[in-house]
């Protein structure tokens, strides 16, 4: 295990950073224990201390915090990221993609390799992380991808990848159609470590579909995507796990079909872990009957029933983590009719306030579970994973529940606009984003609130 | 109406007054002049990203029968050939302050999006698998011309439903006047879903008997290349409409054009029962009253017909532009 403020940003390193006092916060820490108004001492890069509500002793020179209404979360980990760099920078790149997650109350993210040029060599992964050394916001791992330019025929150089210091493999985009590719690749991580992430979807049944294949698909006369195309390749990936005692991880389930294949290959004992977006937690495939391209992405939104699949899995922990799959792309991209519209949606900077708008204040699921299932994505890479333990990295989430606000209405830290929130009424927002004991991001009325104050 | 961009926007009373209207467009058509000055000096953009001969051919004759001013464009040989997106041409198609543009584009909810685009009217003549609004509308109007009203009549869609723009346009305006609908035609080709539509669904002819009308889709010829379909031939073993099952008392409807001797026996094409060279006519009458409701026929912004016997007064259902 190491530590996530190890990736590369720009961030000063570990206690290089005044200390600093939170006061009066709500702390909330499932794992820790933690639930209640507490004083958060953080001294070179650590959490020091956890002092009851004003009663910590503040060490010299540090910064006070007015945390009162806050809550502190152990700061999220998104494990699942397209910061568009190299060769896409229209939509994205690591500066605006990092203060997205910043904003989004994120102390780490793992970039995808689908970039132009894919990043399949030891030299695409250095010059990325001496990028993210000047520009990242947020600690930021990178993936390079699979199988060279993710054609899915020849494996990259995976070992010397490793050592270029990339934290995983993905062809997340794509994926691995050929299972003598994905075995190799599985029998190869034995030599070079890592995790593969995957993206599952057998484009024999995607064919062309642009949406969930059912009712609304039907009505649309728009081409779907059944949600077995997605099953059926993770029960051959959970297969081929069991069989090489490798590890993967399923990214973005979408339906009820895929949870219970990735329930039945952990049952057996495969090393599989998963993942699931806010929006196919919050959304269903009704939201498309409108044609909105901000609806659209693969794997599609599903139905009310997989919708309702996807929360137990949550609740269950059939899966393991929430990532954004923050997929940003240019208006001229979206705003074009709903069949040749880019998929993806952008997710960094809404997710906690849709999951708390939407499943935590209805009642259906914890707030500390939410808490937690976005910060595990940390585990998939051998990071720890965000504690507001005493002696854990201080990395810290302040938001503020109360927050009312619309997605998009004051504009946002990506370049890029394609929220599929974008117009909603949101509940809560991260104001304060502390990583490895620096102030990662703050958003600017929280900072005038405490002059006014 | 201030656009006609999908069925689902109307209600039953909307269709009424188009057919009703197009009833009154009838008698235009008789006379030598077959022309009315309802639409003099105004502008009616059309544009077609995709081939249409009768669709194209049809609303043209509508405009220029009501003396608009008519500017075709076609994606071949135009910007739209050049990489120009739908956007930048509707804005550029704008500028001459069109009243109406007809858009048909291979990209389902394309119409809805330039309705968001322009001030002028949008006319939905077919958007990918998803509609063709007036296809439907004109289907409706041969029917009642025919059988008085569909109320309780059993309509048959046979063929390839999935790639029909055309049923799903059908399924809504057929309901929406009271008709049954089966959808009829090869599991390959027939929706997951779509009996939620208000629909049944069935693979076989065998109650074909039942209907009042038959409904025959056209069925592409590359439709073997997916594996739909294993062959034409096979098809037509399973789903021709030919003498053996159109029965005397049933009608024949098909949207064109016809792939004889595959969805249709050459028999029944020009057979008595067959009402498909009605359609095409009624299409004429049917998107001269559809130009007529959206231009001319709102409340608040009346327009004097001269020379048309004016159909029974409708009420106003959308505020003008």
């Amino acid at each position: 295990m190491s530590a996530i403020a190890e990736l590369d940003w720009r961030g000063s390193g570990d206690g290089a950073a005044g200390p600093l006092v939170i006061r009066n916060a709500h702390a909330l820490d499932p794992a820790s224990g933690l639930d209640r108004v507490s004083d958060i001492v953080i001294r070179d890069g650590r959490v020091a201390e956890i002092a009851e509500g004003g009663a910590a002793a503040a060490p010299a020179g540090a910064e006070e915090i007015d945390a009162s209404g806050l809550h502190a979360f152990p700061a999220f980990f998104d494990p699942h990221v397209h910061l568009r760099s190299p060769g896409q920078e229209h939509k994205e790149d690591i500066e605006t993609g990092t203060r997205a997650a910043a904003a989004g109350g994120y102390c780490g993210i793992v970039a995808m390799a689908n970039t132009d040029p894919v990043v399949d060599d030891p030299a695409h992964v250095l010059a990325l992380r001496e990028r993210a050394q000047s520009e990242a916001s947020v600690p930021t791992g990178f993936v390079a991808t699979v199988t060279l330019g993710m054609r899915g025929e020849e494996l990259t150089e995976m070992s010397a990848i490793r050592e270029a210091g990339a934290v995983g493999f993905s062809d997340d985009g794509l994926p691995i159609v050929s299972a003598r590719v994905m075995r190799r690749a599985l029998q190869y991580q034995h030599l070079v470590g890592g995790n593969i992430l995957l993206h599952e979807e057998d484009p024999e049944l995607s064919g062309d579909g642009v949406m969930n294949e059912g009712p609304v698909s039907a009505a649309l006369g728009l081409s779907g995507v059944p949600a077995v195309s997605e099953s059926v390749m993770i029960a051959r990936d959970g297969a081929l796990c069991l069989y090489e005692d490798a590890r993967a991880h399923v990214q973005h389930l979408s339906a009820r079909v895929s949870v219970e294949a990735v329930a039945a290959a952990k049952a057996a004992g495969a090393k599989l872990t998963a993942e699931l977006t806010p929006h196919h937690l919050v959304l269903t495939d009704e939201e498309v009957r409108s044609l909105d391209s901000r609806f659209k992405m693969n794997p599609p939104l599903r139905t009310e029933d997989d919708r309702q699949a996807l929360i137990e899995a949550l609740r269950s922990g059939v899966v393991d983590c929430i990532g954004t799959d923050h997929a940003p792309h240019a208006i001229d991209e979206k705003d074009v009719p709903f069949e040749v519209a880019m998929m993806g949606v952008t997710g960094l900077e809404t997710a906690f306030a849709v999951l708390y708008t939407e499943l935590v204040l209805p009642g259906v699921l914890d707030l500390g579970l939410i808490v937690e299932r976005m910060g595990a994505g940390a585990r998939l890479f051998d990071l720890d994973q965000p504690s507001l333990a005493v002696d854990a990295a201080a990395n810290v989430a302040l938001v503020d529940l109360e927050h009312d606000w619309e997605g998009g209405a004051d504009g946002w830290e990506s370049r890029s606009d394609n929220s599929c929130f974008h117009g909603r009424r949101l509940k809560s927002r991260p104001v304060i984003t502390i990583v490895g004991g620096e102030v990662a991001f703050r958003r600017r009325s929280f900072a005038m609130k405490v002059a006014a104050g | 109406m201030r656009h006609l961009l999908s069925i689902e926007d109307l209600d039953r009373a909307d269709i009424e007054r188009v057919c009703d209207r197009a009833r009154s467009f009838a008698e235009v058509g008789r006379r030598d002049i077959k022309k009315v000055p309802t639409l003099r000096g105004r502008t009616i953009v059309s544009l077609f990203y995709e081939s249409s001969t009768r669709t194209s051919s049809s609303f043209e004759l509508a405009a220029k029968r009501l003396s608009a001013d008519v500017v075709s464009v076609k994606s071949a040989g135009s910007s739209v050939d050049k990489g120009e997106s739908l956007r930048d041409t509707v804005a550029t198609l704008s500028a001459y302050e069109p009243e109406a543009i007809i858009i048909r584009s291979p990209q389902a909810g394309a119409a809805q999006m330039v309705a968001g685009w322009t001030e002028a009217a949008v006319i939905n003549a077919g958007d990918g698998k998803h509609e063709h609004p007036s296809q439907a509308l004109l289907d409706v109007y041969t029917l009642i011309e025919r059988l008085g009203s569909l109320d309780g009549k059993r309509i048959w869609i046979v063929g390839d439903v999935a790639h029909s723009r055309v049923a799903r346009s059908c399924i809504r305006a057929f309901g929406l006047m009271g008709a049954q609908v089966t959808l009829a035609g090869p599991p390959t080709l027939i929706p997951r879903g779509i009996e939620e539509m208000g629909c049944e669904v069935t693979y076989s002819l065998d109650d074909l008997g039942g209907a009042d009308v038959i409904y025959a889709l056209r069925m592409q010829r590359e439709r073997m290349k997916d594996s739909f379909v294993p062959s034409l031939r096979e098809y037509a073993i399973n789903y021709q409409i030919n003498p053996r099952r159109l029965g005397a008392r049933q009608l024949l409807m098909h949207p064109g054009p016809v792939n004889r001797g595959v969805e249709l026996a050459p028999e029944v094409i020009d057979g008595p029962q067959s009402l498909i060279t009605t359609q095409v006519a009624s299409g004429l009458l049917v998107r001269m009253a559809i130009l007529y409701e959206i231009l001319a026929g709102s409340g608040d912004r009346p327009r004097a017909v001269r020379g048309v016997e004016p159909a029974p007064e409708p009420s106003p259902i959308g505020e003008p532009a």
